[in-house]
Parts: C-alpha cells; structure tokens; sequence
C-alpha cells in the first residue's frame, strides 16, 4: 500500500458508483411504474372527459375550469385549510409540550412514551369506529364526560358547526407523537455547554428555554411542521369512515370530494384535475414551509 | 416544598398527555367485553360485569373475518418483503452515490396524497383484468412500502462506516459480494425497523384495498368499515371487530418500540 495505490483510488471510486446504479434499478422501475406512470397518466386524464364505462374524449382544460366555478370544491378548499390549521397547530403545541416533558427523566418514562406513540401506530379505521361510538349523541361516553364536568352536551360529528372542530380532535388524538418524537429526536441531540453558561450567568429555567433551547429546536420544530401540514392536509382514513364528508357536505375535505368525484360518481377526469390542483396545493405549502427552515436555519 | 409542587405538576403533565390515548384503547377493550345491554346504558358502564367473549365470538362467526386476516396477512407480507427485496439494495446504492435527486423522488412520494395513485392504477388494473385478485392490492401497498424501506435503509447505511466494504473491494471482491456479505450483515438492524414500520403501515392501510378490493379480496380494515356502514351490528362485535384489527400492530409497537421510535425520528416516515 503505497503511492500507486492512493493515486488509483479516486478513478476506481467513481467508476464503482456508476456501477451501484444497478442497485437502485428494481426500485427505480416500481418507482416509475407505480408512482410516475401514475402522475403522467393523471395529467393525461385531466384534460378528458372520462367516464368509467363512458368512454372519454379531450376537452382541453375544461375540467379546470369547471374547478374554478365549482362551489362544492371551494368549499371543500375552506374546509381543508381550516382543518389543517387547527390539525397543524394543536399537534405542534402539544407535540413539542409533550417532547419537554418526555426528554427528562423519570420513573416509568420508557412505559409512558410507548403508550404516547400507540395512537398513531394504531389502524385508522379502527380507531376511528371507536370515536365514532363515543360520539353517540345520546349514548356516547363522551357527552357523559362533558356532563360529569358539568358542561353541556355536544352533538359532535352531527353538527355541522362542531364536525371539523371534533373531526381535527381525532386528528390531534392520533398524530401528535409523530410531531414529539421529532422533536424529541431534536432536543436528543441538543448540546449541553450552551445550558451550563446561562446557569452560569444565573439564567432561569424560563429565560434557558426561550433562547436557548426553542432557536436550537427550530430546525426539527420546522421539520414536524412540514410533514404535518402534509399530512393534515392529505387526512382522509378518519374522516372517511366517521362522517364520509357529512352531515350533508359540512366536513367534505378536498381529499373526501375527490374520493367522491372518482369512486362514486366516476368523474375519473374531473377527479384527476382535482388530484393535480390538491398535489400544487401541497407543493406550494411544503415548500413554503421549506422557504422559512432555510431561513430559520441562516 | 417547592420541589414537592415541581414533581406533582410534572406527574399529572404526564398523566394528561398519557391520558387520551389509555382512556380510548380502554374504552375500545371495555365495549368489546360487555353485553350489548349494558353497551347501550347511560351512565354507561366502565368495567364489564362479567366480561363476555360474545362479541369476538359473533365476529368471528359472522362474515368472512378470517378469511379477511388471511388477506390482510397476505397483502402486508408481500407487499413488506418484495419491498425489502426492492428496497434494501436501493437504499445502499443511493447511500453510495449520494444520490440526493433520488433521495428526493422518495419523498415526493411521501408527499403525494394516496388517491392520487388510485385513479390511474384502478383504471390500468381494469385493463389488465387484475380486479377481484389481491394483485393489485399489494402492488399498490408497495406505493407505501418501498418508500419507507429506501428511506430508513439510506439513512442506516450512511451511518455504516465504509473501511469494511473498501477492504473487500480493495481484496478483490465484487460490489455486489461486498454489499451481500459485508454491508448487509451489518444492516440487520436497519431492515428490522424497516420491515417493523412497512408492515405496520401497509397493515393499516384502508383507501388502497377501500377502492380496489372485491368482497372475496377485503383486507381487515376494509371488512370493519362495512360492518360499521352497511351491516349496522351492534357496538360490541363492532369494537370487538376495530380491536382484532389493531392488535397485532398495538403488540408489535409495545415489543420494538426501540426500533420503532428509532425510524420514525430518523425518518418521520408514515404511509399513506
């Protein structure tokens, strides 16, 4: 091992990753057929009239403008963002509270943290059925809950007024342990000297966690913002089986309106213009989101 | 003094943040074991006096439940080993290349709302005469799969130091027998979590088999929500039902929670 070697190794390195190509071909052929074909085919659609067992022909960017004049899918537009606020903020409050709390240490705390996470690793449409129960308005133990404490009943999912505020209740219940355990990832991986100076300097638990810990924090607080937005956003397993977008229309999310275009009423190329604005929707927040971690980072 | 109020604060934030979850699993447990009298009570009732089996008894009895386990169980094996089959490699040959750009494609696919998929995908399954097989279901279920088998794998092999690898290389063995015999090895504990998640995830998973499944080919989720739509039977077989439904995955959870809360912070991957 001696000079010639060292001067061989950068040729041979490069030519070894060429080769690992061959690694990624399997996946990159599933990738491409059932996650591209997918998108281009979509495009595709959108721009037809297609019915299932209708036949289709092209019509240009109607589908899109119908989308424009389409009260029910403004509506639905609303409603999502409305629920994704509510879904997005309660979980990262609650989150971040619950990775402070879950970051020291005490007694049981291995036991605590796995009873935390078991409702996002639970089955949706499990869960969902047993909210369903407890939203019974006569029957539910929930409205006996409200009672005991000597509040009035709710009518929960049957209210229009109170469907989505109940509906991102569920949502908060099975996703807050993602966003608490990334920032519990986050504050895992703190150092420790900046702690010992403020201590030093006679700062008090309050002041340390202000400006300290929370600028430390952003980039991971700003990562569980980013996948929960997303994933408020593309909700669809609890609401579908609680309410199916109902009473009436009154929880109709973009992703249930689009269900309901596609596998109801078999409007497979006006669902697909919807597939393409909701997919921009996404992009365009994700990647406001993305805009602000690079700032927070700088 | 202080310090005594400090812990009892400390106590019941735990207490409120452990709460919901314990309170509705409990809840789930208590409706499945009692009778469909005291089910329907009010005030309800808490603990079942005495427990009943009625309910499981009724599911199992009633429709085809076992026959949607053994889909279920079908649908997530395949769907976790060709990922991992798929998966693994891919991961090692990004890892490699740092290939940033393919890295990113797994993530759109992460970002991508599930039903987008379903609109083209049933339309080709009609055309390739596969609806009514469980086909279609598993190879929709790798939409979620293999995006979380590549992403946990890069990051568990970016972290494998690479002096093993370049020793066999440099002794004279081909990439593939230093991936097969050297990295993979040491990646076991990598692919544990990634079959870990990908099974859970594809186990769970209610839209794919929602839309494409037949009655022959419903998955356990799917089976649940029509008992709650269409069948209208009563609360106990019902949270008996969503119970044997979530069970096998609660259980996996409570034994690798490790493993589990390792790939999740690393990745916040979830499917769907």
């Amino acid at each position: 091992m001696g000079a010639p070697a060292l001067a061989a190794a950068p040729g041979r390195r490069r030519n070894y990753a060429r080769r690992y190509w061959w690694f990624v071909v399997p996946a990159g052929v599933v990738v491409l057929s059932v996650i591209l074909f997918p998108w281009a085919f979509t495009l595709f659609m959108s721009a037809h009239d297609w019915k299932i067992g209708g036949g289709h022909h092209f019509v240009g960017l109607d589908n899109y403008r119908k989308l424009l004049t389409d009260e029910r899918f403004h509506w639905a537009m609303l409603r999502t963002l409305y629920f994704t606020a509510l879904a997005v903020i309660l979980p990262m409050i609650l989150g971040v509270a619950g990775a402070l709390v879950f970051n020291r240490k005490f007694p049981l705390r291995g036991l605590a943290r796995t009873i935390f996470i078991l409702p996002m690793m639970a089955t949706p449409v499990a869960v969902a059925l047993v909210w369903t129960m407890m939203f019974h308005p006569q029957l539910g133990v929930l409205n006996w809950l409200l009672t005991w404490f000597g509040l009035p009943p709710s009518m929960w999912i049957y209210d229009p007024a109170t469907v989505i505020p109940t509906l991102v209740m569920v949502e908060v219940w099975h996703w807050t342990p993602l966003v608490m355990l990334i920032v519990l990832g986050g504050l895992a991986s703190l150092p420790q000297d900046p702690y010992e100076a403020a201590k030093i300097d006679g700062a008090s638990a309050l002041q340390a966690f202000w400006h300290i810990t929370l600028p430390l924090l952003a980039p991971f607080i700003v990562v569980a913002l980013i996948i929960r937005t997303i994933d408020a956003l593309k909700a669809f397993d609890t609401i579908y089986v609680i309410t199916q977008g109902g009473p009436g229309t009154s929880s109709e999310t973009i992703n249930i309106f689009l269900y309901l275009q596609g596998f109801a009423y078999y409007n497979m190329g006006y669902a697909s213009a919807v597939v393409v604005v909701f997919f921009l929707l996404i992009v365009a927040l994700a990647s406001l989101l993305l805009w602000t971690r690079r700032r927070v980072k700088a | 003094m202080m310090r005594l109020l400090e812990k009892l604060g400390f106590a019941l934030a735990v207490l409120f943040l452990v709460s919901p979850a314990i309170l509705v699993f409990l809840w789930m447990l208590s409706l499945s074991m009692k009778t469909e009298l005291d089910n329907t009570a009010f005030p309800p009732v808490f603990i079942p006096n005495p427990p009943v089996w009625d309910n499981f008894i009724e599911v199992f009895s009633r429709n085809d439940f076992l026959k949607y386990t053994w889909n279920s169980i079908l649908v997530s094996f395949s769907a976790t080993g060709l990922a991992i089959l798929i998966g693994v490699p891919a991961g090692y040959g990004i890892a490699k290349m740092q290939a940033t750009r393919a890295a990113m494609l797994i993530l759109i696919a992460r970002i991508t709302p599930g039903l987008s998929y379903l609109i083209p995908l049933f339309l080709l399954f009609q055309w390739l005469g596969l609806t009514g097989t469980l086909t279609p279901i598993v190879i929709t279920h790798l939409v979620i799969t293999v995006p979380i088998v590549v992403w946990v794998m890069i990051g568990f092999f970016e972290g494998l130091p690479a002096e093993l690898e370049e020793a066999a290389l440099v002794d004279g063995a081909t990439i593939w027998q230093a991936f097969r015999h050297v990295a993979l090895p040491l990646a076991m504990p990598g692919i544990t979590v990634a079959v870990i998640l990908s099974f859970i995830f594809s186990w769970n998973n209610f839209i794919f088999a929602m839309v494409l499944a037949g009655r022959e080919t419903r998955t356990l989720p799917v089976a649940v929500n029509n008992m709650l739509t269409f069948e209208q039977i009563s609360w106990g077989p019902l949270a008996a039902a969503a119970l044997l439904v979530t069970l096998p995955v609660l259980l996996l959870t409570l034994l690798a929670q490790k493993q589990i809360i390792a790939g999740l912070t690393a990745g916040g991957v979830k499917g769907g």
